[in-house]
Parts: structure tokens; sequence; C-alpha cells
């Protein structure tokens, strides 16, 4: 009677090279890799950073990338119209990008996962509720809120944040609420109505982990969101304030001198796309793996 | 005669939606008592499970609510309670086991997870008495190894002992009565037949009393001590099991029977009874069974019939009885 079925997760690699298999994940490994790397460097941006990111050098403005014929090696990545190392200003723009969009994403997701349960599992009042409000900052125009907050709070690091995150919770609220309003109705809830457990613990140990995954997959797919609304912001000059540079003001700054200097707003640019690309094909990755209907048995 | 467990007085469950009331269960009486099995039979949607679901005060309200009546569990009204102090009874008390095993529990959680839910929510125990505590409900459902059992998620068992897990989370708390909603319906004849053993035993180790739901008269025959036979709403015959075979008052009970398909009657073609069973938005005055009886005279389609206590615990609604 007892059915011990050992299961095999690896099983779809049997008989494949080593190299087949990296292979076969190049859809996980390398998005994560270059998220992986984007956050160590963040992290460690002062021992990277050949420059600090304020320093600088008026006769070495305009200096092109080293592989170009006037550029040097002392500034890899060339140098914007006040002489400032774009290498270094790209390593630390990635601490500010990371960090306001990681807060902005733990906020929102937060938000979201609480009321989307309640909402969600609680039906009723409760439901249409939180609903309507989620309708009411689905409706409103992100950015125009996001520079009307940052004008009215003056610009900073948690204004920026605080303005991310006020209308990018109805996203997640949506999504859970759906998964929630599935669960529900399953018979393990209803076992647990059975034995007596109240509906906050219902929502706390039964629908919350079974939804999970989703949660899993909205989080890593709205980092590039994320990280485009801050580059956004910071473009329009309602992000983080000057000398601190982030990736989007990086853009804006160089905005004036692509034809003769394009490696300013060049660089950053590839970066952004690089993160929002890795965590879209890292949501992807999950969720293809997660979701039974999509598995490969 | 032991003591009786749980009394159902006059219970009226009905649901409100845009056409008006539905009354599921139209006043419904009946008793179990201390270690005794008393089984709900009749067809889909007779208000079987509205019944279980009214005890449990689990109605999905406010859609579905208990217009009038009693549900006393030793002593205790429990339609008046508060949601919390019900909390307090649902689990402890009273514990239900739901139709299908397979999906009845959280895939996130080890089986001890599971059943050490209900028995913290109840009973409190200092943590090293949890799990002793939870080897014996897997015991007592017969559950081989229950200390490598502990740890293993549902989806590594079968689906027998999926049913036998959930009834040891309903039973974690030695419950004094036990609603089974059709709890061999997803299973196999053998399997079937071993289940109902297996409650049977729990039932003589915990002297639990036990409702058992059921549209199979043949379960009723091998489990249940007495039986209500249920039609559009209301019991209308209630007797001890080896009555109703033997001696049906009721012609629908008749009925039923007569379509429970029989080893020496393989040549014959399986009785059926014709028709709907009614809408419960406008049912015929008279009796509900009226439209689809055979015997039924013209008093039966005016009036409806009362109770008649036959004694020795039988009860029928039917005008033919006097």
């Amino acid at each position: 009677m007892v059915t011990n079925v050992a299961v095999k997760p690896k099983r779809q690699y049997r008989g494949m090279t080593r190299w087949g298999r990296i292979f076969r994940n190049l859809g996980m490994l390398l998005p994560a890799t270059i998220l992986a790397l984007l956050f160590i460097t963040a992290i460690f941006a002062e021992w990277l950073a050949p420059f600090p990111y304020d320093e600088t050098s008026l006769p070495e403005r305009r200096m092109p990338p080293a592989w170009m014929e006037g550029g040097s090696m002392k500034h890899f990545l060339g140098t914007d119209n006040i002489g400032r190392d774009v290498l270094s200003r790209a390593i630390y723009g990635a601490r500010v990008s990371i960090s306001v969009s990681l807060l902005a994403i733990a906020i929102t997701a937060s938000i979201g996962t609480v009321l989307g349960i309640m909402s969600g599992y609680l039906g009723g009042r409760t439901d249409a509720f939180i609903m309507r409000i989620t309708d009411i900052a689905m409706s409103f125009p992100a950015l125009l809120v996001a520079i009307l907050i940052a004008v009215s709070l003056g610009p900073g690091f948690f204004t920026v944040i605080f303005a991310l995150s006020i209308l990018g919770w109805s996203g997640y609220a949506r999504i859970i609420r759906g998964e929630a309003l599935r669960i529900r109705n399953s018979d393990f809830v209803a076992q647990a109505q059975v034995i007596g457990v109240s509906p906050w613990k219902i929502m706390i140990r039964h629908i919350f982990p079974n939804i999970l995954n989703i949660l899993i997959i909205g989080i890593t797919l709205s980092i590039g969101t994320m990280i485009l609304a801050e580059a956004a912001m910071s473009y329009l000059g309602i992000g983080i304030p000057p000398p601190m540079p982030s990736w989007g003001s990086m853009v804006a700054d160089g905005r004036n001198d692509l034809d003769r200097a394009w490696w300013i707003s060049t660089f950053p640019g590839i970066l952004i796309g690089l993160v929002v690309l890795s965590g879209n094909f890292l949501g992807d990755w999950i969720r293809d793996k997660t979701d039974p209907r999509l598995r490969r048995l | 005669m032991s003591e009786i467990v749980l009394k159902v007085e006059n219970l009226h469950t009905s649901f409100f939606s845009r056409q008006g009331e539905v009354k599921a269960v139209d006043g419904v009486s009946f008793f179990v008592r201390e270690a005794e099995t008393f089984g709900i039979v009749g067809e889909s949607a007779c208000g079987k499970s509205v019944t279980a679901m009214s005890i449990m005060r689990l109605l999905p309200e406010p859609s579905g609510q208990i217009v009038e009546g009693k549900i006393i569990l030793e002593g205790t009204d429990l339609v008046p309670l508060s949601k919390k102090k019900m909390r307090a009874y649902r689990g402890r008390m009273i514990s239900m086991i739901l139709q299908d095993p397979m999906t009845s529990l959280n895939p996130v959680y080890t089986i001890g997870d599971q059943i050490g839910e209900s028995v913290r929510l109840h009973q409190a125990l200092p943590d090293n008495m949890v799990e002793p505590e939870i080897i014996s409900s897997l015991r007592l459902l017969k559950i081989p190894t229950p200390e490598t059992m502990l740890g293993n998620y549902p989806f590594q068992l079968s689906g027998g002992m999926r049913q036998r897990v959930v009834g040891a989370v309903a039973m974690s708390c030695r419950p004094r009565l036990l609603i089974a909603d059709e709890p061999t319906t997803a299973l196999d004849a053998t399997i079937q037949a071993q289940y109902i053993a297996l409650f049977q035993d729990i039932q003589k180790k915990t002297n639990v009393a036990i409702i058992f739901i059921t549209h199979d008269f043949g379960v009723v025959a091998k489990i249940c001590h007495r039986v209500g036979v249920m039609y559009a709403g209301k019991i209308v015959e209630s007797a001890p099991t080896r009555e109703i075979f033997k001696a049906p008052r009721h012609p629908y009970t008749s009925a039923l029977i007569n379509s429970v398909p029989r080893l020496e009657h393989k040549d014959e073609r399986l009785y059926s009874i014709e028709g709907q069973p009614p809408s419960l938005l406008n049912l015929p005055p008279g009796c509900r069974f009226a439209p689809r009886c055979t015997v039924a005279t013209g008093v039966c389609r005016e009036e409806e019939p009362p109770e008649v206590d036959l004694g020795n615990d039988h009860t029928v609604s039917c005008w033919r009885v006097k």
C-alpha cells in the first residue's frame, strides 16, 4: 500500500553530456549569471570601480572607449562631457538602479500579495472593495503619478521608491487574487475549514505557500519593469539627484552628445536592456519549470 | 440504548438566489447515537451534502443560510453559536471527511504537518507530545510504518493511503461525531470494502457517531445501523437498516432498493425510477415524490403526508402508511 515513489527530477537529462545539460539550461544560466554579476558589482562598487563616480577631469572629457582611436585603457568605456569615467559611473549606477528596483519590488509584491490573498479568499465586499481600488490604481498613468510625487516630495532615493510603489502593487494584487480564488475552492482548504482552522491561518498556511510560484515569477518578471521605470524617472530628471549616477540619468546626460560621444548614453543603455532581458528570460524559465501544464515529462 | 450524540430538529437550510429561495433542506429531523452509523441516502442534489454542511456550519454565506431548526450536539445547539465558537467545535467535537481524497491534502505540507495542524489547534499540548498524538492517529487508521509516513508528502502516497490520511486528520482529536460525505465514491470496489471495515474498526475503538452520506444502498447495507432516505430536501423514511431492506414502507425507498444491481437478477434490465426530482425552487403541493410515484392517489398530490412513527426507530412520510 505504501508507495514511496522515487521521483527522479533530473530524468530528462539522462544520457546527456555535461555540455548538453549546460546548453539545455542556458535560458536560466545566462540571465541568472548576468543578474548575479550585476548584483555583486552593485554591492562592491567601491572596490570594483577604477574611479570615484563624481571625479571630473576636464582635459579628458568625451574620451572614447579604449578600443577606439584616442581611447586609453585608463578609461575603458570612455568619459562623459565633464570627464567622468563611464565605466565607474555605470558600476555605481548599478547600485542605484538595482537597490531602487529591488526595494520597490519588495514593497509592491508584499502589498499586492496581502491584498490579493485577502481579496480572493475573503470574497464578498472585501473583494469588491480591494478590486475597485486596484482598478483605480491600474487606470492611473504610472509615470504621470510618479512625476507628481517626485515634484511634490522633492527628488531622492526614497521618493523614487515611493513613486514606483504607490501604483505598482496593483498588478500583483490582480494575479494573486486570481490564484487565491482558485485555491480557495480546492479541497484542502475545505479540509482546513472542516478541522476548524481560522480564516487568517488558512490564508497564511494554506493559500500563501500555494501562490508562491506565481509570486516568484511575478517578481522576476518585474525586475525589468522596475529597472525601466527607475531609468525613465532618472532620465526625466526626477530620479536620484546628481552627481549620484543611475543608468537612466547617464542615458539622459549623454543625449546631447550622441553625435560626437555616443558611448556616454549607449553603455548604460545596453546595461538597462541586458537586465530587463535577463529578468524576463529568467521569469519565463521559472514559469516554464513550475507550471505543471508546461512541464515536459 | 446508548446516548444520543447529535440531534437535528426540523432543519431548514435555504439558498437565496436571484430566482428565489431554494429550499435545499426542508424540515429534516434525525438523530445519531454514540457508536452508531446513520446513513443518509438519496439521489444527487437531494440535500445530503447541504445537511452535512449545515451541521458543520460551513454553508457558503451569505447565499446559504440555516433558516430554522436546531442542531444539538451533546446538549449544545450549534445554530446560534458564533463563528469563533463554532471553529472550536469543528475538528475537536465534529469532524468531516470530504469526497475527494486526492485533493483534500495540501500538496506543500507533509502528512505529519497536516495532522499536526488539527492537533495543535485544538489540544494545548507541549511540542514533544504532538508527534506521538499524530502517530496514534495514523495507527488508528491502520497506516503502516507511521513513523516514516510523517515526513512524506501527499504526492508520494497512493489514493487509498491518502484517503486514510484524510481520515487520520479527521480523527486526530477523537471527535464525538464524524460526517463522511461519500468517502467511498472515488475508490474502487476492493479498497471500498477495506475502507468500510476500517470505519467499523475505528468506531469500535473510539465510540464515534458517524453520519455516512452516500447514494449507494449497497454501501448502506454494509456499514449503517440506521438509514434516512432523503428526497428533495426531506427525509421521507428513516429506519434501522435491516428493517428498511426487509420492509421498506415508502415507495421511493423500495424504488431505490430495487435500483441496486444484484447478482441473482442478472437477466433483467436494471430498475430505474422514471422522471426527475422536482425543482427545489417551486416544489409541487402535496408529496414531493407524487409526480414519480407509481402508487400515488389524489390526496398525495394535494397535501403533504405527515410523518408517521411506526415504533422501533422507524418513521415514514407517506399517505399509504397509516
